[in-house]
């Protein structure tokens, strides 16, 4: 049989109960991987800015209360307090510029 | 004035409009490494074959100081010619020209030509150049936008139509070549995106750069927007010309036929592919040792790489391949894999051209970020595109043929012409191992060696199951065959189906899943 040429950047790689030797993209390697969803973490849900904060840590919030105003795509997003609980921190002061996903308040 | 005074007049007319933005702008467009729209047709098309229509078109704009401003050609440089003597109609936006911008008269140059190619039945090539919408123009700028988008759908299946980005092609201008089919980007040079960097730092805070956002790299790399990524315009020029070699003038032709050539390759084709279906090898080796003068013309080679299309020959025919490829994610089926896999196989569909399957296929990429990225919507593109098809369709399953990945890669029960199977194939529907242990799930629960029970359990189910005689049993598979045998049996397929004539009910059009 001919020799064959070395193949480089090999990984293992299970699929099912197969596990292959091949390469990685560097989309799969980037992927976002998932993460059980933590509700005590007010995550922005698109970047902005904060432009009001109406909660300071410690409090104890109501269900429905507004808890600041991020501003994105030129409207006001009211970001709301999801159940009855304390705030337990705040990440975020007035007038951040913040990215997705950017934890702005924690609650317990 | 006499006739010849006309005559010299009619020269010195041309030779200043044919300066486009005149010798400042030109110098400034080549100090950023880019040709001039002129000198890329001629780059382009054959010798002496360049005929220009509407050199002396003028813009129509009396608003905002327009009316002082002369813009010669408006901006777009339309015409016809041939590449190797095939006819070609051909538009390429002068960026010397108001930053290429687009107006109302500029548009009606790009859609008289778009209206020409589709009337004349032949291929249109857009070179795109362009800042974009001419603000002055307003809303006349947008309708001439809508009005390429619509020409651009009327002729999709019908002509080819290939896109070249060579310099910025923002906001709606990008959709021209979204919905053409082939598009071609410069390393350095082309630019694709919907909103710049400047307009999402403001509004979303985030920065990035012109190049890292949709430059030549990430539309050919990332997001698949782009099929063919080049280090020059050279380079580009000579794959458009490749690219016409392979296709036809339109929908109711065949490719042309060139004279058939034996592979390059030499030697027995199994040796390129190791026994074990675990281990990787490049499928297109396989690829090259099967079309003649193992010429493969790959498309979308850098983007989702884990499956291979593109066009070879088979004694002189064009012939689309799709490949699993088991050198990248092992081969699997993915959101974007098969989203390029059907794209492609409707194309060949619409342009007449046979497909051939080379599978190798391990099954469906498994994670969350797959399912929640719709891959069922996705990989029901391939169903879908495969079943759609009336082109010939051949599939050879090289390795294994695993699960739903199966019955996707062109199976027998979605239409498959031909099945041939290489004797070392394993369809099944799961690997063996993975099957083995559920269904020996107790045996090997309960031996006092679990190792040696499972290897015993997999070997059984791998001598009964992991063949291609099961399915050959059932006629799923046509022909068992010795890999050797591969080209001639494909040649002879590809022959045998020149008079295939296959029918799907009448409808106005389905609703494949994109």
């Amino acid at each position: 049989m001919a020799k064959k040429k070395k193949i480089e950047g090999l990984v293992d790689f299970a699929i099912l109960s197969m596990k292959y030797k091949t390469r990685l993209t560097k989309k799969f390697e980037n992927r976002i991987k998932y993460e059980d969803p933590n509700f005590d973490l007010i995550k922005s849900y698109i970047p902005g800015t904060i432009l009001e904060i109406y909660v300071k840590e410690g409090d104890k919030v109501k269900a429905g209360k507004s808890l600041l105003i991020l501003e994105a795509m030129k409207m006001r997003n009211q970001i709301a307090m999801p159940r009855d609980g304390v705030i337990k921190s705040i990440n975020v002061v007035t007038g951040d510029k913040i990215p997705k996903n950017h934890v702005m308040i924690e609650i317990e | 004035m006499s006739l010849k005074k006309h005559i010299l007049d009619l020269r010195k007319r041309k030779e200043q409009v044919q300066k486009g933005g005149g010798d400042k702008a030109i110098e400034k467009q080549v100090a950023r490494g880019k040709q001039t729209a002129r000198a890329r047709i001629l780059a382009l098309v054959d010798k002496d074959s360049f005929t220009e229509f509407d050199l002396f078109v003028e813009h129509e704009a009396r608003d905002f100081g327009m009316d002082k401003k002369q813009l010669h050609g408006d901006g777009v440089i339309i015409g016809t010619g041939t590449i190797y003597g095939a006819p070609i109609c051909i538009f390429a936006q002068d960026f010397t020209v108001e930053g290429g911008s687009l107006g109302l008269m500029h548009a009606r140059k790009i859609t008289k030509i778009m209206d020409h190619a589709l009337k004349m039945r032949v291929p249109l090539i857009g070179i795109n150049d362009s800042g974009g919408a001419r603000i002055q123009e307003g809303v006349n700028a947008l309708a001439g936008y809508g009005e390429i988008f619509y020409r651009n759908t009327m002729a999709s299946g019908v002509i080819p139509q290939i896109s070249v980005i060579l310099g910025p092609c923002a906001g709606g201008a990008v959709y021209s070549p979204a919905l053409t089919d082939f598009v071609f980007v410069v390393d350095k040079i082309s630019k694709m995106f919907i909103t710049g960097p400047s307009v999402i730092e403001s509004v979303l805070g985030e920065k990035i750069s012109m190049e890292d956002l949709g430059g030549a790299r990430v539309h050919a790399e990332t997001t698949g927007n782009a099929h063919f990524f080049s280090d020059s315009e050279a380079e580009c020029f000579d794959q458009i010309k490749k690219l016409i070699t392979f296709i036809p003038w339109n929908n109711s032709k065949k490719a042309k036929t060139f004279p058939p050539k034996q592979p390059k390759f030499k030697g027995n084709i199994e040796d390129l592919i190791p026994s074990d279906p675990k281990q990787p090898y490049d499928v297109r080796d396989v690829i090259k040792g099967i079309v003649d003068d193992s010429d493969f013309f790959e498309i979308q080679e850098l983007w989702a790489a884990n499956i291979v299309i593109g066009f070879g020959r088979l004694n002189g025919e064009t012939v689309g391949f799709v490949a699993n490829q088991p050198l990248v994610l092992a081969g699997v089926l993915d959101c974007d894999s098969s989203d390029k896999a059907a794209r492609f196989i409707r194309y060949c569909d619409a342009f007449n051209i046979p497909i051939v399957t080379l599978e190798d296929m391990p099954g469906y990429l498994p994670g969350a970020d797959q399912e929640h990225a719709g891959v069922i919507r996705h990989g029901a593109k391939v169903l879908y595109a495969y079943s759609e098809a009336t082109v010939p369709k051949v599939t050879v399953i090289l390795r294994k043929a695993y699960g739903g990945g199966y019955i996707a890669m062109n199976s027998r029960h979605l239409g498959a012409d031909f099945m041939f199977a290489w004797p070392m194939a394993e369809i099944a529907v799961m690997g063996p191992e993975g099957a083995a242990n559920i269904i020996f799930r107790k045996d090997i629960e309960e031996a006092e060696d679990a190792d040696a029970m499972r290897a015993i359990k997999v070997q059984e189910y791998k001598d009964k199951f992991a063949n291609p005689y099961v399915a050959a049993a059932k006629g799923y598979i046509d022909s068992v065959i010795e890999p050797n045998e591969t080209r001639a049996l494909l040649l002879h397929a590809i022959e045998v189906s020149i008079n295939k004539d296959d029918h799907r009910p009448a409808k106005k059009h389905g609703i494949p899943p994109f």
